[in-house]
């Protein structure tokens, strides 16, 4: 162990640059993103993630900020395992008819300031599984969305540059 | 049928559908279907599949000795069909979820209670011939727990982690488990009603997405199904690159888990590097298929996309980084004792529920059984390429870290084999139309184990009806077994060590 942790110090980091903030994102959020509230959270938020009825294939690329090339954490974002401790809910699916209340109640029991960013296509309105009895359809359709990401799933730099405006907003 | 099996003699006392391939399919009469029960039961044969209709019930069955698969079909005139899970506790909860969806009664089943159907929906039986109101539904009933000093410790569904939604309901004594009832299908979509009259490709899309860290076995055995179905040949070099995608899937999937599993006993740094060789797999298979997870890179009749002209030199870069940085990490695993204190004799999973259930994958494999759909009942190219399919018989969470190191190494050699023998030639067939009603059946091992999708295509080449198995279905009941009398403590590490998945079994 010790060897690897020697090896590890001695290496150039495999972190990525950080991106720059997505333009669309940006707009999308420009007129959400309270003043009062930015300034009250300044360039640290913690992220709560839902997974509202998506496939698994988001969450794989949400576990994957936190590998050593994207290394959400630099920039002030990290996850918490409780809603009360958030001020982002990152929120993954279609919304199925049985993750429904449990979406609204992480929704209630997260603090005021607080954002939510709907994660792919799902998340948008549904996407693949738009139509089905089983699916409310878009995250929008239970609870306000301030940003959107768009992919299935989006890959991590995508995340990021969401992520990025959201705080370039503050 | 003389093939030597003797599940294909006792179908062969039904009446065999034309039009149903690679295996056959009989419909049955009720004694027959009692019978075959029976040979569940005594282990003749395992469980593959259960799945519905709006007229009928369809069991999926797997004979081991003879290596062969066969699919038994029961009309149910009068909406009842003689219970499975009565006689054979595997069958339980895919019997529940027939009723929740289709509303057929199973007589004398042991267990009513609805299991996807959680009184959320707006019709009550979505995939019924008529659709009925919603059905108003009690508050779930918990199996009773009795006894002194017991507390219960209700989980779910939003779980801490960045993790897929389900409930689980711990009854404890002290620190030790004594009884988890897990209660599913929070992300239950509907897959199988949005299936029913979708073009091939839209089913592709939506069966590539029932469980997106298996989207590739997903596809291919989706795909298998299409091409059974249709009798299409596949050019060879579509099958090497489909392997090719399969293997990188299993990689990416193994490398998370070993990771995950150690950080889940609080050792971060193996996640941090196994995080690093995932990433890298996902990078590698961008490159090749444009694709980090190779969604959709799979289509009936072929491949989406040829192999990109970078691919090959990204894969090869690879596998050197896999062969320098994965014999550390083992060595580093294998070395740290508080690891192995945390892992070792942990989340032991009887190897004689795993027969019963004939639960796949690495769960299997590390409890004794040796399954591995690749081998048998097989498909191209594997039977060209030089594979061992790790056994290990301790069955608890350090056979499972262990079958997945072998299987990383497996899947290391798998590549440099399809890398140098990768034929030359088209990638994609035109599916062939008959204008007649055909059914198929596949059967594909996943990273996770195997997946099982049974379809029938209408006159016009649309799907009537599909419905895809995930091995998490013969999985999870196991780890409310591996969980008792461990401590409370240690159920992320058994869960883990699973790895079931929520949107393969919900649906």
């Amino acid at each position: 162990m010790r060897k690897l942790l020697l090896q590890s110090l001695l290496q150039v980091p495999l972190t990525v640059p950080a991106p720059a903030p997505s333009e669309a994102a940006l707009a999308e959020l420009a007129s959400k993103v309270d003043r009062a509230a930015r300034r009250r959270l300044g360039r640290s938020l913690s992220i709560r993630e839902v997974d509202a009825g998506s496939c698994n294939g988001c969450e794989l690329e949400i576990h994957a900020l936190n590998n050593a090339f994207y290394d959400l954490e630099r920039f002030g974002f990290h996850f918490v395992a409780s809603p009360r401790h958030a001020d982002v809910l990152l929120v993954t699916g279609p919304v199925t008819a049985n993750m429904r209340e449990g979406l609204e109640r992480t929704y209630q029991a997260t603090p005021d300031p607080k954002w939510v960013v709907a994660v792919g296509d799902c998340g948008r309105d549904g996407g693949v599984f738009a139509g089905s009895y089983a699916c409310v359809g878009g995250v929008s359709a239970v609870i306000p969305v301030d940003l959107h990401i768009a992919g299935c799933p989006p890959d991590p730099l995508r995340l990021l540059q969401g992520l990025l405006a959201l705080l370039q907003t503050a | 049928m003389s093939d030597g099996s003797r599940l294909h003699a006792a179908l062969a006392a039904g009446e065999f559908v034309g039009g149903h391939r690679p295996w056959p399919r009989a419909r049955v009469t009720p004694e027959l279907w009692r019978e075959l029960i029976q040979g569940l039961a005594g282990g003749a044969w395992s469980l593959l599949g259960f799945w519905g209709e709006p007229d009928a019930v369809h069991l999926g069955l797997w004979e081991e000795s003879s290596g062969t698969v066969g699919v038994a079909s029961l009309s149910c005139q009068d909406g009842q069909f003689p219970s499975v899970g009565r006689r054979h506790p595997p069958a339980q909860r895919l019997e529940r979820a027939i009723v929740d969806l289709f509303g057929l009664q199973a007589t004398d089943a042991p267990d009513h209670r609805p299991w996807l159907d959680h009184g959320r929906w707006p019709l009550a039986y979505p995939l019924a011939e008529t659709n009925a109101r919603a059905r108003p539904l009690p508050p779930y009933a918990f199996l009773p727990v009795e006894g002194e000093s017991l507390h219960q410790i209700p989980v779910g569904p939003v779980h801490a982690g960045i993790i897929e939604p389900g409930h689980f309901r711990f009854t404890a004594n002290g620190e030790a488990v004594v009884r988890l009832e897990q209660r599913l299908g929070y992300v239950h979509k509907g897959i199988e009603s949005l299936l029913r009259g979708a073009s091939v490709e839209r089913a592709a899309r939506l069966v590539g997405r029932v469980s997106g860290d298996s989207t590739v076995a997903y596809g291919l055995a989706f795909a298998r199904a299409v091409e059974a179905a249709t009798e299409t040949e596949v050019p060879e070099r579509a099958h090497w690159l489909r392997a090719l995608m399969a293997e990188l899937e299993r990689l990416a999937n193994h490398c998370g888990d070993i990771g995950a599993i150690c950080n889940d006993a609080a050792f971060a740094l193996m996640l941090a590097h196994c995080g690093v060789l995932r990433e890298k797999v996902l990078r590698a298979s961008a490159v090749c298929f444009g694709h980090r997870l190779m969604m959709d890179g799979i289509v009936p009749g072929g491949v989406s996309g040829d192999l990109a002209v970078e691919g090959e030199k990204a894969l090869r870069e690879l596998l050197a980084e896999f062969r320098r940085r994965f014999p550390p990490l083992i060595d580093l695993y294998d070395n740290t004792a508080s690891l192995q204190d945390r892992t070792v004799a942990t989340g032991f999973t009887r190897p004689a529920l795993i027969k019963q259930f004939g639960c796949g994958g690495v769960i299997g494999r590390a409890g004794g059984r040796a399954f591995d759909a690749r081998r048998q009942p097989g498909y191209p190219p594997y039977d060209r390429l030089e594979f061992e399919t790790p056994v290990l018989g301790d069955s608890d969470v350090n056979a499972r870290v262990w079958i997945r190191i072998r299987e990383v190494e497996q899947s290391l050699r798998l590549i440099d084999q399809i890398l140098d023998g990768l034929p030359a030639g088209p990638t994609r067939a035109e599916l062939s139309q008959s204008g007649e009603t055909r059914e198929g059946v596949a059967l594909v091992e996943g990273f996770r184990g195997d997946v099982l999708v049974w379809l029938r295509l209408n006159a016009g080449g649309e799907v009537a009806r599909c419905h895809p198995r995930d091995p998490s279905w013969f999985q999870w009941p196991l780890l409310e077994a591996a969980i008792e009398n461990n401590i409370v403590a240690d159920f992320p590490l058994c869960n883990k060590s699973f790895n079931c998945s929520y949107s393969g079994h919900d649906l």
